[in-house]
């Protein structure tokens, strides 16, 4: 019998503790699937964050540094000055990398650090209960404005990737969603080439990941995604944002 | 012996240049020593003093209260340290930039007019604080000609190994200086 | 032993180098820069990592990373971005990742200056961070920083250290670690934590030092660490001259603090003064260990003033006879 699909060796048999149609779980199993179609889970290094995506270093079997809310970059950074030949990742969230640790994103991605990271970018901060985060819609009601994003006082949505682009450091960004079979295989293609572009020492890499928070955004799971499709993705474009000379197209 | 000397004058003068040359060449000497720098966050045309410690007993406080010594190559140096003199210690004066010696009746001074005999004598004004060490060293001899220029090859090196030649002659010229002084009968006294 | 002058920056650092400092991380700020600069050189020639963060977070972190994987890291920086590092330093300790961190202080709060200062003293020895938690503290003898003094470099003698059977590297077949900085269950946090706390205690029993200089039968105790200790053995120095009988309990470590030493000594003279370059800090550790038996006095400078050795021997001569200490030469 022919084996079409399972459990990426990279991945415990564990549930996730996410909520329903939170897309977290979604985005590790590529992860992990591409982990062991690369075989590199014997030297790669997962670098935990602060929020949701804490629970990762509990589901994908690698070494993993837990470290602070924001600082990733810096650690993923320590990491790889010590041993060059493990390869390294960080995992955040929005509040995470690009409002707390915007610092230590640039500035990894302005060396040209030879690391990767992956953000999932949900326009709210999930584990704090539904407040505001950098990348919330204009409009977009939250815990802290609760009569919606507004320019005056809390100014625009962040577009980290776009910023990071502009680095002559960075190698490859991407920006992704899972909102469908074809969309998520593309996502899969994106986390591929990030690990690809580090493997190849051709500098850093990043790719965002829109995902749905149901219960922050207060919708039913199907609703969030809708959601996501008309409005998360009409202010973040989806797709290979900056794609360095150098940097791989096998896929 | 235990002497506290302390070098104070505008940045960019080599007042901490001056005093490392006198440490390194007091620690070659075998003596116990320490330097330390007190200066304003500007790197130049600041304010500079450094005390200098030369003991043959290990070194408590490196800083002095009333140094022995104390060296002033400008004005405003003189007013704040000129005081602090010990009595009967020695207060060296970088006479071409510094008018009178302050009101220490106690003290010997020791006028050298350092800015002159740089330019003339050693042809560059900025070895001023080569040869007021070196009318120092001449006249209270606190340390071993030999042992300044081993100094100046240990602090001076690499690219820097071409200054050696012309500090030593600072400190050469510092040193005729106070030899033609005392040849013409110039004797110092305590302060008018 | 060749001799070799040397600020006292210079001199960490070398020493770092020698001690087989693998990676340095820090940010340039004044009286510490000197550190940076010579690692910048010195440790790629012997084939170490140096990297100039883009901030004091941000190398604390990267300490952070480095001390994951196993290797002997570095960082350094005063007052201010001591305080920034402080966050990553509490994740160290909760992590157990070791790391070296100089602080050579200046004077605060705020900006302050960059005169010397002991004003740190409480952030450091108290923990400094978020949590329950304390860290080695050595204090060095002397103003380092801009200081030069003649240096004699010996070969570094360690014990065998233990197998970093912790540390992070990929897998490489074994199974998985983590280095971890949190427990969400309330039952294991507190195991955490007493863990910690049995550390602390081992660190006490086993990790104190200090330095006694002076009169083996003192009427007057002085206490001070770095700098301060420095001008208080002129002081006993001085003192012996005038026939004053003093001695100096010198903390090298200021955590743990040699608590026992202090109060074996104080008793014994009757009297202790304090000095310190800020407004009492380590004066409430000296009181502690004195447990009130004896009193402790007090003479503190700050802002990067720094107290002198004649005002010091005057409040020392102002205790002894204010108390009715008599002394050879009369008071």
């Amino acid at each position: 019998m022919k084996t079409v699909f399972e459990r990426p060796h990279s991945l415990f048999d564990l549930p996730y503790p996410y909520c329903p149609g939170c897309h977290h779980g979604l985005a590790q199993r590529l992860i992990a699937e591409v982990i062991d179609e690369l075989s590199i889970s014997d030297r790669t290094i997962g670098v935990g964050p602060v929020g949701c995506s804490v629970y990762i270093y509990e589901h994908i079997d690698v070494d993993f540094v837990m470290g602070a809310h924001g600082r990733s970059p810096a650690i993923a950074t320590g990491i790889k000055r010590s041993r060059p030949g493990t390869i390294v990742f960080s995992y955040q969230g929005d509040g995470d990398i690009a409002a707390i640790g915007t610092a230590e994103i640039i500035h990894a991605a302005n060396r040209g650090e030879n690391i990767s990271c992956f953000f999932i970018n949900n326009a709210i901060y999930g584990m704090t209960g539904g407040q505001m985060a950098p990348t919330s819609l204009l409009g977009q009601k939250t815990q802290t404005s609760p009569r919606g994003r507004k320019v005056q006082t809390e100014g625009y949505p962040f577009h980290l990737c776009e910023m990071l682009a502009v680095s002559e450091g960075s190698a490859y960004i991407a920006r992704v969603a899972l909102t469908n079979p074809r969309l998520i295989k593309k996502a899969k293609e994106a986390i591929r080439k990030a690990f690809l572009t580090q493997i190849e020492e051709q500098g850093f890499s990043l790719v965002e990941i829109l995902s749905p928070c149901p219960t922050n955004w207060r919708l039913p799971p199907l609703e969030a995604v809708k959601w996501l499709e008309e409005h998360l993705m009409a202010t973040y474009r989806i797709g290979e944002i900056k794609v360095k000379e150098g940097v791989t197209n096998a896929c | 012996m235990h002497v506290e000397t302390v070098i104070a004058g505008f940045g960019g003068q080599g007042i901490l240049f001056l005093g490392r040359v006198l440490a390194t060449a007091g620690m070659i000497g075998g003596y116990h020593v320490s330097w330390y720098p007190s200066y304003g966050p500007e790197m130049r045309g600041g304010t500079a003093n450094c005390t200098v410690i030369l003991s043959d007993q290990e070194i408590g406080s490196t800083i002095s209260d009333h140094p022995d010594i104390v060296v002033v190559t400008n004005q405003p140096a003189l007013l704040r340290f000129g005081p602090l003199v010990k009595e009967e210690g020695l207060l060296v004066i970088n006479s071409s930039l510094v008018r009178g010696t302050g009101h220490c009746p106690t003290v010997e001074v020791l006028n050298v007019p350092g800015n002159e005999i740089a330019g003339a004598m050693v042809g560059d004004p900025r070895t001023l604080n080569m040869v007021i060490l070196g009318a120092l060293v001449a006249h209270r001899p606190l340390v071993w000609e030999e042992d300044m220029r081993l100094a100046l090859e240990e602090i001076l090196s690499g690219k820097k190994r071409e200054l050696i030649e012309i500090n030593f002659q600072a400190l050469d010229a510092g040193k005729k200086f106070i030899r033609e002084r005392r040849d013409a009968g110039v004797s110092e006294r305590p302060n008018e | 032993m060749k001799r070799i002058l040397m600020k006292g920056n210079e001199a960490i650092a070398e020493a770092a180098v020698r001690a087989g400092c693998d990676l340095y991380f820090g940010y340039p700020i004044t009286p510490q820069t000197e550190i940076s600069e010579y690692l910048s050189s010195r440790l790629p020639e012997e084939g170490k990592v140096f990297l100039q963060a883009e901030s004091e977070i941000a190398a604390i972190y990267m300490v952070y990373g480095a001390a994951a994987v196993g290797k002997r890291v570095l960082t350094s920086s005063s007052g201010p971005g001591i305080s920034l590092k402080q966050e990553g330093i509490s994740y160290l300790v909760s992590a157990e990742l070791p790391a070296v961190i100089v602080n050579m202080s200046r004077g605060g709060p705020g900006l302050g200056n960059i005169q010397p200062s002991q004003s740190d003293y409480f952030q450091a020895v108290k923990g400094g961070g978020h949590g329950d938690y304390k860290t080695i503290v050595l204090a060095p003898d002397g103003m380092l920083g801009q200081m030069m003094e003649p240096v004699v470099f010996t070969e570094p003698q360690f014990d065998p250290l233990p197998p970093k059977d912790w540390a992070v590297s990929g897998k490489e077949g074994r199974k998985r670690r983590f280095i971890i900085c949190f427990a969400l269950d309330p039952q294991e946090l507190e195991k955490v934590n007493q863990a910690l706390q049995e550390k602390f205690r081992a660190m006490e029993r086993n990790e104190i030092r200090y330095e006694i200089f002076g009169d083996e039968h003192p009427d007057l105790l002085l206490v001070g660490y770095g700098t301060v200790a420095r001008i208080l053995k002129s002081v006993v120095r001085e003192g012996a001259r005038k026939g004053l009988r003093l001695a100096l309990v010198r903390p090298i470590t200021l955590y743990p603090f040699p608590s026992a030493v202090m109060k074996e000594k104080a008793v014994q003279a009757g009297r202790v003064i304090d000095v310190e370059m800020n407004h009492g800090q380590m004066l409430e550790d000296v009181r502690l260990a004195v447990e009130g038996r004896v009193p402790v006095h007090f003479y503190g400078r700050s802002g990067g003033m720094i107290p002198t050795v004649e005002d010091t021997l005057q409040k020392v001569m102002d205790i002894l006879s204010r108390e009715g200490v008599k002394h050879e030469n009369g008071i």
